[in-house]
């Protein structure tokens, strides 16, 4: 079985991230990048399923400026056996990094496309979906639980209150969310044999965007807090303020 | 929060050294820090779990070269992610230290093809977890001193000893031991010992006593007891008699090792001092804004720093294999153990009564340091050797 894992690049949800002056993005001093978390899972059950058949091909796709090589690294280190990096600088809309990701996937011998369910950086959770539509493919999001028979797929989802199971048959377009499985750390010898596996990177150039990107502004400070009172006797105060002022009662 | 603890850029790294350190760190922080405290509360436990882990992932391959199924990492990386493990348990890097640094380092250097191509395979795997066994109760800075007897019979030797201070030694496979090769009418004090190989379960060997230390208490002590122990030839690693100078070019390297593992203790010691100083308040604000505090955390980063900065010269110099070699390990390994001892004390005071608590590892630090000071040659040891070495390399006699 042959299977593509769409990455991202993102930034580390430990580093204190700050916004350029400007608001135009985010200043990368002192940011680290890391393989967006979801992909992990994503990475995984495909490298997971190679290894249990003894045979196939996993296939990393990864859009974005030219440091990304380093996380497709971090993803053959891992066992992934090619990366695919498609060049492009700045950030992008949803929908044209989906076409993007779709032109690049359609024509390829491929079984099952996966993507982690969302980006911890922009959170838009579109993209997978957006893929499986240009690709006329089935589509399965935020699955903890994946079985594959033959041609048959059966993804367990999470939903609101519980799971819901869907059926579909491959090729298709799954999304993954923790859960699904623990992602290995790569070995030692996985990050020295990730040298020598194929990487191809190859600019590209977007699709016009449909969604016109104003600034990004830093979150208000909270506000200081008030110390009303001490013991029994602050109690009233306390309910009057929770009531009249954060207005939580 | 544990954001920029740790730069690398400046040195200059592969990006694949990179990732490895970037691993290091992640198996650091999330599988080795969390699990410190219980392998020190359960006084001197073998993790054989976590050991497994790290020979899975390759951490015990790091020294061999690839052409025995290793790594074949270059001295500099490796120390590195040793400094890293043993940021997050430096009784856990301890024991990769000795296996890398000892019995692989010894056999890539001294032992046969045969033996090379038995052991080091199986020792990169994690599969043969090695250890190193020179010390004994009345030979422990004068290792020459050393009493355990072989003696030749049909076809090899039979040893007969105590051995001490054995680290890995009950859990470990093989075991690289030293004895007397002499005898008792022609006496050659440090060119009549050699150096063998002994398997864990051979007839005739025993676990002794296992210490109860301090600190590192995620590596086991233990004293070794062999009765009539039988070794083939074999065995035997490299020339009859020349042990003694194996064990000392073993040491050389493995004292980087020490000092690799105390700058990790040190830069722990570092990262709790700098998080509590930053949420800690007293008097209205975090008390890294006073200025006693600053002058505290500031020394511990410089302090550590230059520790880094020798263990790079002394890799380096061990690398070009430069006659300053010997002299630079003992100084970084000095100074290392110096600043661990140093920064954990510093910690505990920046924590406070805190700092006295089990509730925070700062004490852990502060006991885990105090042997770096000790083993692969007692600082004291290690000052008069920077002093003779240096006249040496001047010259003189």
């Amino acid at each position: 079985m042959n299977t593509i894992v769409c990455m991202k690049r993102v930034p580390d949800s430990a580093t204190r991230v700050r916004v350029t002056p400007d608001g135009a993005g985010l200043d990368p001093a002192g940011v680290k990048y890391v393989v967006n978390p979801y992909d992990e899972f994503a990475l995984e059950d495909a490298i997971r399923r190679k290894e249990e058949a003894g045979e196939g091909k996993v296939t990393v796709v990864a859009l974005g400026p030219p440091e990304t090589a380093e996380s497709i690294r971090q993803a053959l280190a891992m066992g992934a056996d090619e990366g695919v990096l498609l060049v492009c600088a700045g950030s992008h809309d949803a929908l044209s990094v989906a076409g993007a990701l779709a032109d690049e996937i359609r024509g390829r011998d491929v079984d099952l496309v996966l993507f982690g369910k969302q980006a911890i950086d922009d959170d838009n959770m579109q993209v997978p979906q957006m893929v499986a539509e240009f690709l006329g493919l089935p589509c399965a999001t935020v699955v903890v639980g994946l079985e594959i028979a033959g041609r048959d797929a059966t993804a367990r989802r999470e939903v609101e209150g519980g799971h819901e199971v869907v059926e579909f048959s491959l090729p298709a377009v799954v999304s993954t969310q923790k859960g699904l499985n623990e992602p290995r750390y790569p070995s030692l010898k996985g990050i020295m044999a990730a040298k020598r596996k194929p990487l191809e990177e190859r600019e590209v150039i977007l699709e016009a965007p449909t969604i016109e990107f104003l600034r990004l502004d830093e979150p208000p400070a909270p506000a200081a807090g008030r110390i009303v009172g001490e013991g029994v006797d602050a109690v009233p105060e306390l309910v009057r303020a929770l009531r009249d002022e954060a207005g939580v009662l | 929060m544990m954001t920029g603890r740790r730069s690398w850029s400046a040195l200059d790294l592969s990006s694949e050294a990179e990732q490895i350190l970037t691993l290091a760190r992640q198996f650091a922080e999330e599988r080795l820090q969390p699990t410190a405290e219980a392998r020190d509360a359960n006084e001197d436990r073998f993790d054989a779990a976590i050991h497994r882990e790290l020979g899975e992932l390759g951490f015990l391959a790091m020294r061999v070269p690839e052409r025995y199924d290793g790594l074949g990492l270059d001295l500099v990386t490796y120390l590195y992610v040793l400094e890293e493990l043993a940021w997050g348990d430096a009784g856990v890097a301890v024991s990769v230290s000795i296996h890398n640094s000892l019995p692989v380092s010894i056999l890539l250097r001294r032992g046969s093809d045969a033996q090379r191509d038995e052991w080091l395979p199986k020792m990169a795997s994690g599969e043969v977890l090695g250890a190193f066994s020179l010390s004994e109760a009345g030979a422990g800075t004068d290792a020459a001193a050393l009493r355990t007897q072989a003696t030749p019979t049909q076809g090899g030797w039979i040893l007969n000893g105590e051995k001490m201070w054995v680290t890995n030694g009950a859990s470990a496979d093989v075991v690289l031991v030293f004895a007397r090769t002499d005898t008792a009418d022609d006496r050659r004090g440090s060119r009549g010992i050699s150096a063998f190989l002994l398997s864990a379960g051979t007839d005739g060997v025993s676990v002794g006593r296992k210490e109860r230390k301090m600190g590192q208490r995620g590596s086991e002590t233990v004293a070794l007891s062999l009765k009539d122990v039988f070794l083939p030839q074999r065995l035997m690693v490299g020339d009859v008699n020349r042990g003694f100078s194996y064990a000392l070019e073993g040491l050389e390297a493995g004292r980087l090792g020490i000092a690799a593992q105390a700058l990790g203790i040190a830069s722990a010691a570092v990262d709790a001092a700098f998080e509590y100083a930053d949420t800690r308040r007293q008097f209205g604000r975090p008390v890294r804004q006073f200025q006693g505090m600053e002058f505290k955390l500031g020394d511990m980063v410089t302090r550590l720093e230059a520790a880094r900065g020798l263990l790079e010269r002394a890799a380096a110099a061990h690398t070009l294999e430069d006659p300053r070699a010997r002299r630079l390990s003992s100084v970084a390994k000095l100074f290392a153990s110096e600043t661990a001892m140093t920064n954990a004390r510093e910690a505990v005071q920046v924590l406070g009564g805190y700092g006295y608590s089990r509730e925070y590892p700062v004490e852990r630090l502060f006991r885990d340091a105090k042997v770096t000071e000790i083993y692969e040659g007692a600082n004291e040891m290690h000052r008069s050797l920077i002093a003779r070495q240096l006249y040496r390399e001047r010259g003189y006699v």
